[in-house]
């Protein structure tokens, strides 16, 4: 069983290259389970978007 | 559509939003470069070839997001000429006080153990954040987003940086800088994790907003 620090690192992974099927299902098993690392993924896609906006120099009110 | 669109023969240089455009351009530069002079020439090429340039414009933040296009392939040229002195003078050296273990992570922000056998102890497990979208759009947020990935170990923001902001894949990162693969999703889940923790703690539990 995967605990959350493994799951973590895949949840960091996925945005770097596509997850294995098993990775996939590892994941979703313990993800089911785990609120914590349910978050962790949701900040993940946040942070990405929050880099995306710094990238284009969106970083205040739009005009 | 109104007659506001220009090309870039009459974006008035002097007007003091270009200056602002130009502060954040430099700010963005030093943070990925971390070397003020280096950072000073990218801004300076980039806005030579943005004055250049023929390219219309709906808006001011269309102009900024292209100006900052244009610094960023700047700055990746600049970072692909000179990965070789990066590696060397900057992120090797570090590479033996952090500990290339997998607990290397827990030491990030002095928090003693962020995990124990593996699992998320109660207290630095990711929390509900409320209205993330909204914090985007308050300068507050970007000052604290700024502190909390300074704040990370050299190395480590570094090669954050290079994925997320100048978008590099993560197979260039470690060719650039000499470095396995799997050292580079290491770092990158470090780097992701400590950042996660500072923007928790900083921002979403936190008194600034």
């Amino acid at each position: 069983m995967m605990n959350c620090k493994q799951a973590t690192r895949l949840m960091s992974e996925e945005l770097d290259r596509p997850l294995k099927w098993q990775e996939r299902v590892s994941l979703a098993t313990h993800n089911s389970m785990c609120v914590y690392c349910r978050n962790y993924r949701k900040h993940m896609a946040f942070m990405r978007e929050a880099a995306r906006r710094y990238r284009e120099g969106l970083t205040e009110q739009q005009d | 559509m109104n007659d506001a669109r220009s090309t870039g023969d009459d974006i008035d240089w002097n007007d003091p939003s270009i200056a602002s455009i130009r502060r954040d351009m430099l700010r963005f530069a030093q943070m990925q470069l971390r070397d003020a002079g280096s950072a000073e020439d990218m801004v300076q090429e980039a806005l030579l070839a943005a004055m250049t340039s023929e390219q219309a414009f709906a808006g001011r933040s269309a102009l900024k997001t292209w100006m900052f296009a244009i610094l960023r392939n700047k700055i990746v040229d600049h970072i692909r000429r000179h990965a070789r002195e990066i590696s060397r003078s900057q992120l090797s050296a570090q590479d033996d006080d952090e500990g290339e273990g997998e607990d290397g992570l827990d030491m990030i922000f002095n928090r003693k153990m962020m995990w124990s056998s593996g699992h998320w102890n109660h207290e630095d497990g990711p929390d509900t954040w409320s209205d993330p979208d909204e914090a985007l759009s308050q300068k507050q947020f970007w000052t604290i987003f700024d502190a909390c990935v300074n704040h990370l170990p050299e190395k480590l923001a570094r090669i954050y940086m290079m994925r997320e902001m100048l978008e590099l894949e993560t197979d260039e990162i470690c060719r650039e800088l000499g470095i396995s693969t799997n050292n580079c999703w290491v770092i990158l889940h470090r780097a992701r994790t400590g950042l996660r923790a500072c923007l928790e703690d900083n921002w979403f539990k936190g008194d600034a907003r």
